[in-house]
């Protein structure tokens, strides 16, 4: 069946390097309703490069959604106007014939621009360095269910690591704050007994580089939670104020000062 | 004390030092209402209630003490936060689609605390001043508190002004109250609904309760 091709406007930022200032230029497309977002970009640089003009830069990899890797503004919001996906999984039925699509990298001091619409999110990487890992000696496999977890508790680490690190939370966010980030990060690894021998210490030093990377406060909007392609729960961060707090409140002295 | 100073510094600790004093202002407020409900009592009542007040005056003056020192806490704070998101975002989104996944009250929480502040001035300036500093009417020595309150619920910029800015501390409360609870931890499946309901009708009935008594004596002219 041959849908109907969607004639769009598209406004996107086009930016040099993190050095130059940006703008948006216009382009008009021609676009099947069965193609995805990624697509219809990836026909407008092929023309782009067929007529010797430099292609928009974004980045994408696996294009299901599982990889974190894709992310737009599309109209105001992270990953485009539909929930619970990724912009790679965003298709162009989900527009109407005739629209004008505002497409911007996400915005934060924390995620300069490096051209166009890829920005750099390596600011996620240096929080992960700082404590998303857990510490154990190398050696035979344990025996499958030697640690007992509970369901509940393994479901709920497993919505936390649900969290495919694509910077979504932080681009919706009002704020620029990453806490839906750390959160997730912090708690599926808290919450499960691998993650206890560095719980307090690690969401002390996870707080610590989030902060000096130049991300906001969390004010509660939850915009984060709305605009995250997984549903990561803003439980997660209360989970995490709380961690932070039994962390100050210990009578050990505190390992980040 | 180098880890409280690193805490209260931090995004979270920041944010704690927010609801810790907003909750305070929220259980201040409601005290405040059950006091100022005997404006509709008569002269007599509120007056009395205005007297018990001074009578205990040392145990007030302490309270005192304490809720300037949440309110400018809270102030403080507050701008600091919003001075330092903005800067978290230096470049503007050109569209903004804020509107599709968070609600008004929670991203107007400046704008409405804002104004909820100016009036705060106005409102200590006009009662707190005259019950308390500078009397020229010469009521409040006289204990005629009645008489000064609803001498200036007469006007109506000043009843207006009032209106407008309980309805935008409602807008404030219905933000700040379950937002206390994320920030102390307490977000729950089983009660973060009913926290979120009782919030919204908390704001409503602070935000009607302290704008019904200069709306109430505006239409009836002054005093009864």
């Amino acid at each position: 069946m041959e849908s109907k091709k969607l004639n769009l406007k598209l406004k996107i930022w086009r930016q040099k390097n993190s050095n130059s200032v940006g703008s948006f230029v216009d382009y008009n497309v021609t676009v099947s309703p069965d193609a995805s977002f990624l697509e219809m970009l990836d026909e407008l640089n092929n023309n782009l490069e067929s007529q010797g003009l430099e292609p928009i830069a974004f980045e994408s990899d696996c294009r299901e959604g599982i990889c974190g890797t894709c992310g737009l503004v599309i109209n105001g919001q992270p990953h485009g106007p539909i929930p619970r996906i990724a912009t790679c999984q965003l298709h162009m039925r989900n527009f109407k014939d005739g629209d004008t699509i505002w497409v911007e990298p996400f915005r934060a001091k924390a995620f300069p621009v490096i051209k166009d619409l890829m920005v750099d999110r390596s600011a996620f990487d240096k929080i992960l360095q700082a404590g998303g890992y857990i510490s154990s000696n190398v050696g035979g496999a344990p025996d499958a269910n030697s640690i007992l977890i509970p369901k509940e508790v393994a479901s709920e680490a497993f919505d936390a690591a649900s969290c495919i690190g694509c910077g979504a939370c932080v681009a919706a966010c009002k704020n620029a704050s990453a806490m839906l980030f750390v959160s997730a990060k912090i708690s599926h690894l808290g919450l499960l007994p691998q993650g206890q021998p560095e719980r307090y210490r690690r969401v002390e030093r996870m707080i610590k580089v989030m902060d000096e990377l130049g991300f906001g406060s969390c004010t509660n909007t939850y915009a984060c939670e709305a605009e995250c392609p997984k549903g990561i729960s803003v439980k997660f961060i209360a989970r995490m104020n709380r961690d932070y707090l039994a962390a100050k409140l210990k009578a050990s002295k505190s390992e980040v000062a | 004390m180098d880890w409280l100073k690193t805490f209260l510094n931090s995004s979270i600790g920041k944010k704690f030092l927010m609801a810790l004093t907003g909750s305070f202002l929220i259980i201040f407020l409601i005290i405040h209402l059950i006091g100022n409900i005997t404006l509709f009592f008569g002269p007599e009542a509120f007056n009395g209630y205005v007297k018990k007040l001074a009578s205990i005056k040392p145990l007030i003056r302490v309270i005192e003490v304490v809720l300037f020192s949440a309110f400018l806490l809270h102030i403080f704070n507050g701008v600091r936060l919003w001075i330092e998101n903005k800067k978290a975002r230096p470049v503007e989104y050109k569209i903004n689609g804020s509107d599709k996944n968070s609600s008004i009250f929670s991203r107007t929480m400046f704008v409405s605390g804002s104004i909820v502040f100016i009036f705060l001035v106005l409102h200590l300036g006009t009662f707190f001043w005259r019950f308390n500093i500078h009397d020229p009417m010469n009521l409040a020595s006289q204990h005629k508190y009645y008489e000064i309150v609803t001498h200036f619920f007469s006007y109506w910029w000043y009843v207006l002004v009032y209106v407008i800015a309980m309805i935008l501390l409602g807008f404030h409360l219905n933000h700040g109250f379950q937002s206390a609870f994320q920030t102390f931890g307490l977000n729950n499946k089983k009660y973060t609904p009913f926290i979120k309901k009782l919030g919204t009708i908390y704001a409503i009935i602070m935000a009607v309760g302290f704008a019904s008594m200069p709306i109430y004596f505006f239409l009836i002219g002054g005093a009864k």
